[in-house]
């Protein structure tokens, strides 16, 4: 019996427990005696680099096979809906857009909109907010799936793929750095419309970014795509099939990688995506390769919107014209960051004291939203994301539920994973791109 | 409205804290949140009417009639099943009897003219002061057929179980150990009901409106600023 640096064991009455901690899984099997102990419980995470944050999987093993998954969450539990129920509803951005940080714009647009439907002005919001709301959900879907791209890339052993992922994700990231001061957790999009307005500098950079992933995407695919390791790790791994979808409500990628072209852009549109032109991507293998293709197809189709919105935007004004719901104040984007603009401050300071007032109010206690519940959902780049928003008439929240995708995903893990190779867990649950964030919020 | 604070037996982790449980509900009385001052304005004799939720009148409009109709064919216990049908903000929400929701969704899922084949949300909301049975159980469903969505809501009160609707819609699973996580409603029939975000061993029920948000105040360029829950309100 030898005891590995990497493998410490010790006797406990479950047995003899293993603490691997490297590439040494020979040391551990070079111990287990195939035929009294044929069976191993892996405990893999919540600190593994394959599970795209926190995620436990608790795994039992028959040699390599898998049989029995049991997925463990929560370690990123933060509390956000909770605190939610302490903010007035404009500062709820802030916190939503935390939850799924590799797709906030689609937080952030999703609560919005159920605000908006809460108010019933829906219909007052400007086409220029919405074509920018439209805009930047896009462009934030794109990163999302370079990132999904780089992460399993890198877990399937495609190294190279990880750097250019993230590398390609950087232009959208500057784009928003641009319009809105954060790279990341921008709080951009407001209840009754955006904190600020894209500047002709972003649409310089989105146009440029039109012209330049296309022709990155096509390296990608001439790299992956014949690559028979790659084929070989997902073709015809963790296969889950429409009814599987349904029954465990998955959305997104994943159901259309099965076949069927549900997306609520086409299919329950919102923010008047009727007005694009674009495809809805499919597969019919339902494995990690249908996931793949269908992820590169709506990157292109996510491309396609992008450029109709840049089309149609049109100058005009970013907020609502209810001055009780719209920010008071203009924000500009100064050296420091997002504020208040000098005009404003002055304004306010020295010749209007109802502008005081009202900018006081509306910042510090913030609008009414009358009694009800509202239900809505938007397509995030993981399927349905929505937004159960409940008002109790105050300035507050009363609830607000968010039905995240990675979190209702993460249950086919074990559907996708028992009965496959070890090996096979970390591509079917990578195909599923769980974003810890949003699924423990 | 008042929010009495500590009904349950046991007193949930963090309550000792001593901050208040919630903000303090949207004032039905005065403007701007003040009470105790002299107010010779009179706005602290305004009063705000708090909104009843009302059965909805036929037709509902859209399709929600269609809806009621096809399951009011494919379910007659329809009558001791639904309490109140509402409709709001172009949304239909039927408020189901817990004891019927398992077969309410059984019927909304299979029946031809109905098949909701996707349960998109489950969730609770804590109507505590407001309502009798204080916790709701939201079901959004979805037909992908029909491309329509319909709530369902269970009413029960604390420490009555709302029955597993997990042999429907499987998809249900981690979303009712959230709610039971998260608010303590119980759900029979549920294959493995445990805790899900918090740790196993977390005690209380953080999104109960009477569980404490806690928090600690923090120090900023030398000054205090207190916890959200201790903060100023207006409102």
């Amino acid at each position: 019996m030898t005891t590995s640096e990497y493998a410490s064991e010790r006797e406990t009455t479950e047995g003899r427990v293993f603490t691997v901690t490297g590439g040494d899984w020979d040391s551990v099997t070079a111990n287990i005696d195939p035929l009294s102990n044929e069976k191993i419980v892996v405990n893999m995470g919540p600190q593994h680099p394959s599970t795209h944050g926190v995620l436990r999987l608790v795994l039992e093993l028959e040699g390599e096979t898998v049989t029995e998954c049991r997925p463990v969450v929560g370690y990123l539990h933060t509390g956000i809906e909770k605190n939610l129920e302490y903010r007035n509803w404009t500062q709820g951005v802030t916190f939503v857009t935390r939850m799924d940080y590799l797709a906030n714009m689609s937080n952030e647009t999703a609560y919005c909109l159920a605000v908006e439907k809460l108010l019933g002005i829906e219909d007052q919001i400007t086409d220029r907010a919405t074509t920018i709301r439209v805009l930047f959900m896009e462009l934030q879907r794109i990163a999302s799936h370079l990132v999904w791209l780089a992460t399993t890339g890198m877990e399937l052993g495609a190294i190279s793929m990880m750097l250019y992922g993230f590398r390609e994700r950087e232009y959208i990231l500057d784009i928003f750095e641009e319009t809105s001061g954060l790279r990341m957790n921008n709080g951009y999009i407001r209840p009754g419309g955006l904190a600020q307005d894209l500047p002709e500098s972003a649409v310089r950079k989105i146009r440029d970014f039109l012209k330049y992933l296309p022709k990155k995407l096509k390296e990608y695919e001439a790299m992956l795509s014949g690559q028979v390791i790659w084929q070989q790790r997902t073709q015809g791994v963790a296969v889950l099939d429409v009814t599987g979808c349904l029954s465990l409500g998955i959305t997104g990628p994943v159901l259309r990688s099965a076949g069927l072209p549900w997306d609520l852009r086409k299919t329950m549109p919102y923010c008047g995506y009727e007005n694009y032109e674009f495809d809805v991507p499919t597969a019919t293998t339902g494995d990690v390769w249908g996931r793949y293709l269908v992820r590169m197809a709506e990157i292109r189709e996510s491309l396609k919107i992008v450029e109709q919105a840049l089309d149609r935007l049109k100058p005009g004004p970013i907020w609502i014209a209810d001055k009780k719901i719209a920010w008071p104040s203009q924000l500009a984007l100064g050296l420091d960051g997002l504020g208040n603009s000098l005009e404003h401050v002055a304004k306010i300071m020295g010749q209007s004291m109802e502008s005081l007032i009202h900018h006081f109010k509306l910042v510090t206690e913030g609008f009414r939203v009358p009694a009800g519940q509202v239900y809505v959902a938007v397509e995030h780049p993981r399927g349905e994301l929505g937004v159960h928003a409940v008002s109790d008439g105050g300035t507050h929240p009363y609830r607000v539920h968010y039905r995240e995708p990675s979190f209702v995903n993460l249950q086919a893990i074990p559907a996708m994973a028992e009965g496959a190779l070890l090996a096979d867990v970390i591509a079917g649950g990578a195909s599923l791109d769980p974003v810890m964030g949003g699924c423990d919020r | 409205m008042s929010i009495q604070p500590g009904t349950e037996g046991s007193v949930p982790a963090g309550a000792e804290l001593g901050a208040p449980a919630q903000t303090p509900p949207s004032p039905d009385k005065g403007m701007f949140g003040v009470q105790g001052t002299g107010d010779v304005s009179g706005f602290g004799r305004l009063v705000r009417p708090r909104p009843a939720v009302f059965d909805s009148p036929r037709p509902y409009g859209g399709y929600f009639d269609d809806v009621y109709d096809a399951l009011e064919e494919a379910y007659p216990a329809i009558s001791e099943a639904i309490e109140k049908v509402v409709v709001d903000r172009a949304e239909l929400t039927l408020h189901v009897r817990a004891e019927h929701i398992v077969d309410v969704c059984q019927v909304m899922r299979d029946d031809a003219s109905l098949r909701f084949e996707l349960c998109s949300s489950v969730d609770a909301v804590d109507y505590l002061g407001s309502d009798e049975r204080r916790f709701h159980v939201a079901y959004q469903l979805t037909s992908m057929t029909y491309r329509r969505r319909v709530r369902l809501e269970v009413a029960v009160a604390d420490g009555v179980p709302v029955p597993s609707v997990t042999r429907v819609y499987p998809t249900a699973d981690w979303q009712e150990r959230e709610i039971y996580d998260m608010f303590g409603v119980v759900f029979p029939g549920h294959p493995n009901l445990t805790r899900i975000l918090m740790p196993d061993d977390w005690e209380g029920h953080p999104q109960r409106k009477d569980y404490p948000l806690g928090g600690v105040p923090v120090e900023y360029k030398g000054a205090e600023i207190p916890p959200p829950d201790q903060r100023r309100v207006y409102q």
